[in-house]
């Protein structure tokens, strides 16, 4: 993981639609590592209440650490260790556990043409196809493959790092850390992911597609099992784009658009809207 | 409250569940999402995922939907957000929000 002094600020100057040159990539890596480190501690903080949780349901240190390393999915981990705290078969917990971990298999299949892996790099980034990862993976899918693939593994491994350590830490010493919701922890991987969909909001669109995936998930949040809410809303894009398939579609990127932050905006290339569309 | 064979087993087929279903996304053929319409839901996939998890996780308290101090956290990180602030100090401004007004209200 690169650990080099950053540029104490942001790109503000959309790069040219070629290969990125050596000096603005620089800029780039370093936002990106500092987005993927960020979101990594955000999330990661939440594994000490994992640990605490899952030693409380009667789960051994070990066990509970087992857990984090082999399963590495925060809903499907609090789904299993609720359904056992609450008296219900372990059995159970699994399964529900497993329905949760499908929206994974979802991403996985969105991550195929950005991340390009085969073999024991794909084993590898399987375990770290999550929520987080492929949220800062595809952020910033269009400054350039290289800096989707950045955000895809600097996030994964970051959190791996911390989510593991924290169980470990909550798992040990239980409640005595507190509760992270004290460090307004819980506030920060929401407001994590609204940074990243900024400068995305590019069109109207875009901006149904964000209103209404909100609102369908919120909706879903009393009537699903936690975790799925997410997987509910990701049918959002289907039925926009399936209700105007006559309609010729203009991706964001050849509009004009109003002030994107962050130069957001660098297309190495590869967009698959472009290459498959119309 | 469970033996520990028996949660062994079930920590097992969670994992082994979880992964195989993350793997089988990552085995899916690149050109499935060339055909146009999936293309197109593709592109919108990211925005719709951000915004999902971002509302779920600021309203939603397992099956409940709550507003507590982490509305006011990430209604802070909004502002921040509209400033241009940079993403960690996003994320921070929404952490000190939400622990400020926990810490006030007690």
């Amino acid at each position: 993981m690169s650990t080099e002094p950053t540029e104490p600020t942001e790109p503000t100057e959309p790069t040219e639609p070629t290969e990125p040159t050596e000096a603005s990539w620089r800029t780039v890596r370093a936002s990106v590592v500092r987005t993927g480190l960020g979101v990594g501690v955000a999330s990661g903080a939440y594994a000490l209440s994992i640990g605490a949780l899952g030693v409380a349901a009667g789960l051994s240190i070990v066990q509970t650490c087992a857990l984090s390393v082999l399963v590495f999915t925060g809903g499907s981990q609090f789904a299993f260790v609720g359904v056992v705290a609450g008296g219900g078969s372990p059995m159970s917990g699994a399964a529900s556990a497993v329905l949760l971990g499908a929206r994974n298999g979802l991403y996985g299949v969105r991550l195929v043409p950005l991340l390009r892996v085969s073999g024991g790099r794909r084993l590898v980034a399987a375990q770290l196809t999550i929520d987080e990862s492929t949220a800062v993976a595809l952020a910033n899918e269009d400054r350039g493959r290289r800096a989707g693939q950045l955000g895809f593994w600097v996030t994964g491994l970051a959190i791996f790092l911390l989510w593991n350590l924290g169980t470990l830490v909550g798992a040990v010493v239980g409640s005595a850390v507190g509760d992270p919701r004290d460090y307004g922890l819980d506030a920060a991987a929401p407001a994590a992911f609204l940074a990243l969909l900024a400068p995305r909001l590019r069109g109207p669109t875009e901006w149904t597609a964000a209103v209404l995936a909100a609102a369908v998930a919120l909706v879903a949040v009393p009537l699903v099992p936690a975790g799925l809410p997410v997987l509910v809303a990701a049918g959002v894009p289907v039925v926009m784009v399936l209700r105007h398939r006559e309609q010729p579609y203009v991706d964001a990127s050849e509009r004009d658009h109003h002030g994107a932050p962050e130069g957001s905006e660098a297309p190495e290339g590869h967009r698959p809207a472009e290459e498959g569309g119309r | 409250m469970s033996d520990g064979a028996t949660l062994w087993v079930a920590i097992l087929v969670t994992a082994a569940g979880c992964y195989g279903l993350k793997l089988l996304g990552l085995l899916a053929p690149a050109r499935l999402l060339e055909h146009p319409l999936a293309a197109r839901v593709s592109a919108l996939l990211p925005v719709s995922l951000l915004a999902a998890l971002a509302a779920v996780q600021t309203f939603a308290t397992g099956t409940e939907l709550v507003v507590d101090a982490r509305v006011a956290g990430v209604g802070a990180a909004v502002v921040a957000i509209v400033l241009r602030a940079p993403f960690l100090v996003v994320v921070g401004v929404a952490a000190l929000t939400a622990a400020l007004v926990r810490l006030v209200a007690g």
